[in-house]
């Protein structure tokens, strides 16, 4: 391709630069997502703007197939499988909603990473496949059917209303009769290369791996790490012995939406993990923390929203032995799930009624919650429990059950189904958690104002933070026990969910990498690079929130040895970019000493090499060239046949010609008076 | 199917330019060789215009539109000028040339005459000048989209493809009657040459007002062509001959062989 357009390219087409694509995923059975040829799909543009405009296309329309500009109150399932299946539609353009749609959309499951919790038809049908409660009622499961055509998100306003200026010179049916030619056209390029399944596209890429010097990858699976931290420091390189006991206070790290890479994820995923780094925090600064009884572990898996990635990764592992951990070290499972929308400052406290069946589970899971309901005594918060026959709400707390009962509870904002009705779409952004900061503040200023929504899930990290003390043997008076909601939550929040390039970030962020943070919101996909922007963010703020500060300098910082004072198997040492103090306008880069690890959130599938799996997260997404997307006019077929035929003409009347004026050149030219030369 | 748009566009622009230089270059390697280097004056010529040209943009301030309108004028005119001295050189090459050649040849004349040279120089200037204007835009034509959506006209492939068509002919005719001049040492005819190509350089400044450029600059190669015709030995008597000696073959009324002279 080129690399910069020439003057007559630039008169054709107009690039589409602010779009984002619906790729290709995989598991072990189907394929999802969006397809396009490989030399992109181009079609006539038509604006669907209300239902009786899709008739235009899909029977009236006289120039298909059509590339439809949908609004995004219109991409619903009936609207879509409408369009799924024609061949008069070559691709589409969704038009983001500002705001959000009304009535809710979510394009997810209405029962999310079925089949790979803790209930099975076999084990107990009751509660298998959402029969009890159906958690997401807004799902229409678009991001889950497979579409043969393109569909391309159009983020920028000013660029779909180019593309709508367009339509409106050139597309406008006028009185029900065809429009003129030319007409405005619109092509999509993401041609995905894996097709079928990842049975099928896994045994492919062994076959180029095998047999092609330069292998060309087909897909790749999803993955990165997942984020773990220990309050009182273990010994990494062994494992824990069995009496060590564990309470792990876990939450999710991603999520996802129709398109590639556009997760905002602010209520579904962002609330969880800003409020646990607060009681992580929190629990760090008490005094006797580290002479607590048992062990408090803080986990956040990545790669939960396909089928349980991380957390089933972390399970299989310590089943292995290959986690300082075992199954059998866990004491209590306290999880965060959606906790956004406790601005009615309720907590629910979901348990597994399966598990409960037994008399010891059953009690200690009574204890646990009253621990949670004492702990938000003094706060704004009340904690209820949903009825004892309900199921857990889809959390990684399912995949621990599926391989040990262990006692334990996950709060949530929600007692029966999501309240979340944006759950997995480009829509679960800060508007939709409510946050607001006043406009006339400046970005110093927003760094240190606490809105309403920080205030609310700063009453959940103090009750989460007094649970975990308690459950670890703390003895002291927990309401003692207060997390700060201005460095927590607060600026975490405009960090996580409105602009990442904040100074909060740069303080703590590894020194020299600041490339990595951009002025938009953050992308909570979990993606196939690793390691994640997301993951490499929490475990930094993780690493600042609950380390200390040590004098070592960078090479002893990078290369720890014990001579330095460094303790390699307890530890973890990150040189970070630190603060400006106030004379200087250079920060001063600093090493901290942290517990914060990585552990890597790879599904076993892969590691077995069990393609086919049913027991483990079998998903992948595909690899592709080029994705882009352009507009510019398209001329009649009739003044193209007329070219090419007036061409065709021309180059046969001069072929003729030619050939009998060079057989009788000595008729047509005689030689004049030029005695030296020889005539024609 | 824009594939037919890159089709016809090609065999319009250089349909009879192909077969001018089959038919009538192809065969004899002496033309062939002149008629690339004379490609390869016009490549120099155009080389040291568009460096002229490209400093001089540079040097400005690129968004002053009228500057940067009486920069291309500018160029225009330069580069033609540059075209036409560089066409000079090459005469003057070729006159040093023909000594050479009669040494070397067996009947002590020349094998190629300076009409003839005259030609192959034109068709050579015309083609890669041709190739130059119409490759990338055929480039551009194989793809989807056609030229518009900012407002330019949707005819511009074929316009673009019979401007070029235009200036193949024209630079062939404008070779002859240049040569002519510089034998008989008739500036007028040189002038002449040079002033037509900056008025057919000039006209193209109306577009997208195809007719404003195209019908004068096909008017133009008539009359050079006529020109051309007559001086390169031509007359109205023997194109009657021609016509009539194709049409009436089988009569043997007027046969279509010279009988005295010598097929070259």
């Amino acid at each position: 391709g080129l690399s910069s357009s020439n003057s007559v390219e630039r008169k054709i087409y107009i690039p589409l630069n602010y779009t984002a694509p619906c790729v290709r995923l995989l598991n072990a059975t189907h394929q999802i997502g969006c397809q396009s040829s490989i030399n992109g799909d181009t079609g006539v543009i038509h604006v669907v703007e209300k239902e009786e405009d899709l008739q235009w296309v899909l029977k009236d329309g006289p120039n298909p197939p059509y590339m439809v500009l949908l609004e995004g109150d219109l991409f619903t399932r009936e609207v879509m499988l409408k369009l799924k299946d024609t061949r008069r539609v070559s691709g589409m353009a969704v038009v983001i909603s500002k705001p959000n749609p009304a009535g809710g959309y979510s394009p997810d499951l209405r029962c999310p990473n079925d089949g790979f919790g803790a209930y099975s038809p076999t084990h107990s049908p009751e509660l298998a496949h959402c029969n009890g409660t159906v958690w997401n009622p807004f799902g229409n499961g678009l991001s889950y059917e497979d579409f043969k055509f393109p569909i391309f998100l159009l983020k920028d306003e000013n660029e779909t209303q180019v593309i709508k200026q367009c339509y409106l010179e050139h597309n406008i049916p006028v009185n029900g009769s065809a429009p003129k030619f030319p007409l405005c056209a619109m092509q999509l390029f993401s041609h995905m290369l894996a097709v079928t399944d990842t049975v099928t596209c896994m045994r492919r890429n062994s076959i180029q791996a095998r047999f092609n010097l330069n292998p060309e990858m087909l897909c790749d699976a999803l993955g990165d790490y997942n984020v773990w931290s220990v309050v009182k420091p273990i010994n990494n390189s062994g494992t824990a012995e069995p009496e060590e006991k564990f309470i792990l206070a876990a939450t999710r790290l991603d999520s996802r939406s129709f398109f590639w890479d556009i997760v905002p994820a602010a209520e579904s995923t962002v609330s969880g993990f800003v409020t646990l780094l607060a009681a992580a925090q929190t629990i760090q600064k008490l005094p006797d923390v580290q002479s607590l009884k048992k062990n408090i572990m803080f986990v956040f898996f990545q790669g939960e929203t396909f089928d349980y990635i991380g957390s089933s990764r972390m399970v299989y592992d310590m089943e292995q032995g290959k986690f300082v951990l075992n199954l059998d070290n866990i004491d209590s499972f306290l999880e965060l799930s959606q906790v956004g929308f406790s601005s009615n400052f309720s907590l629910w406290a979901h348990s597994d009624p399966v598990s409960r069946r037994n008399a010891t589970i059953n009690q200690q899971v009574m204890d646990l919650v009253s621990v949670v309901q004492n702990s938000s005594a003094g706060t704004n918060i009340t904690v209820a429990e949903p009825p004892n026959s309900q199921a857990l709400p889809p959390s990684s707390f399912q995949r621990f059950l599926r391989a040990r009962n262990i006692p334990g509870v996950v709060l949530t904002d929600h007692k029966s189904s999501f309240s979340n009705r944006y759950y997995q779409s480009v829509y679960d952004t800060a508007e939709n958690l409510l946050l607001k900061y006043p406009r006339e503040l400046s970005p110093e200023e927003a760094l240190n104002h606490v809105t309403d929504v920080a205030e609310s899930l700063t009453e959940v990290a103090t009750t989460v933070a007094r649970t975990l003390y308690l459950l670890a043997g703390g003895t002291q008076r927990p309401s003692m026990i207060k997390a700060d909601p201005l460095t927590a939550t607060s600026r975490s929040h405009l960090s996580f969910l409105v602009c990442a390039q904040k100074i909060f970030f740069f303080y703590i962020w590894r020194h020299g990498a600041s490339n990595y943070l951009r002025n938009t919101p953050l992308w909570y996909y979990v993606s196939v690079s690793s390691p994640a922007t997301p993951t490499r963010l929490v475990q930094y703020v993780l690493a600042n929130l609950t380390g200390t500060a040590t004098d070592l300098t960078k090479d002893q910082c990078q290369n720890p040895t014990k001579d330095a004072g460094a303790e390699k198997d307890l530890y973890d040492y990150i040189w970070v970019q630190g603060s400006s103090s106030e004379n200087s306008s250079e920060p001063t880069p600093f090493c901290v000493e942290t517990t914060v690890r990585l552990s890597k959130a790879l599904s076993p599938a892969f590691e077995l090499k069990e393609w086919g799996s049913t027991e483990y997260s079998t998903w992948t997404e595909s690899r592709w060239k080029e994705i882009r997307a352009r507009i510019f006019l398209i001329a009649s077929k009739e003044l193209e046949i007329i070219t090419l035929i007036v061409g065709l003409v021309i180059l046969v009347v001069s072929l003729v010609g030619i050939y009998f004026i060079n057989a009788k050149v000595d008729v047509l030219f005689t030689s004049a008076r030029e005695p030296s030369t020889v005539a024609y | 199917m824009t594939l037919a748009v890159f089709f016809g566009c090609m065999c319009i622009a250089f349909g009879p330019a192909a077969a001018l230089f089959v038919f009538t270059v192809a065969r004899d390697p002496l033309r062939v060789i002149l008629f690339i280097a004379a490609a390869f004056f016009w490549l120099l010529s155009l080389l040291l215009s568009s460096l002229v040209w490209f400093i001089a943009v540079k040097a400005s301030d690129a968004r002053d539109q009228r500057l940067q309108k009486g920069l291309l004028i500018f160029g225009v005119v330069f580069s033609v000028l540059l075209q036409e001295l560089f066409r000079l050189a090459y005469y003057k090459l070729l006159r040093k040339a023909m000594d050479g050649l009669v040494a070397l040849s067996e009947e002590g004349q020349s094998p190629v005459s300076i009409r003839q040279m005259a030609y192959v120089t034109g068709l050579g200037f015309g083609i890669i000048s041709g190739t130059f204007s119409m490759i990338n835009i055929l480039a551009d034509s194989l793809g989807p989209g056609t030229v518009g959506i900012h407002g330019d006209s949707q005819y511009y492939f074929i316009t673009s493809a019979f401007m070029t068509l235009v200036v193949i002919l024209l630079n062939t005719f404008w070779g002859v009657v240049f040569f002519h001049g510089c034998e008989r040492q008739q500036w007028w005819d040189v002038l002449t040459v040079v002033a037509t190509h900056l008025l057919v350089s000039g006209l193209t400044f109306l577009n997208p007002l195809y007719e404003g450029s195209l019908i004068p600059a096909y008017l133009i190669m008539l009359l050079m062509g006529t020109w051309a015709y007559f001086l390169s030995g031509g007359s109205v008597r023997n194109l009657q001959r021609f016509l009539r000696c194709k049409y009436v073959a089988m009569n043997q009324e007027i046969p279509c062989r010279a009988r005295t002279e010598p097929r070259s």
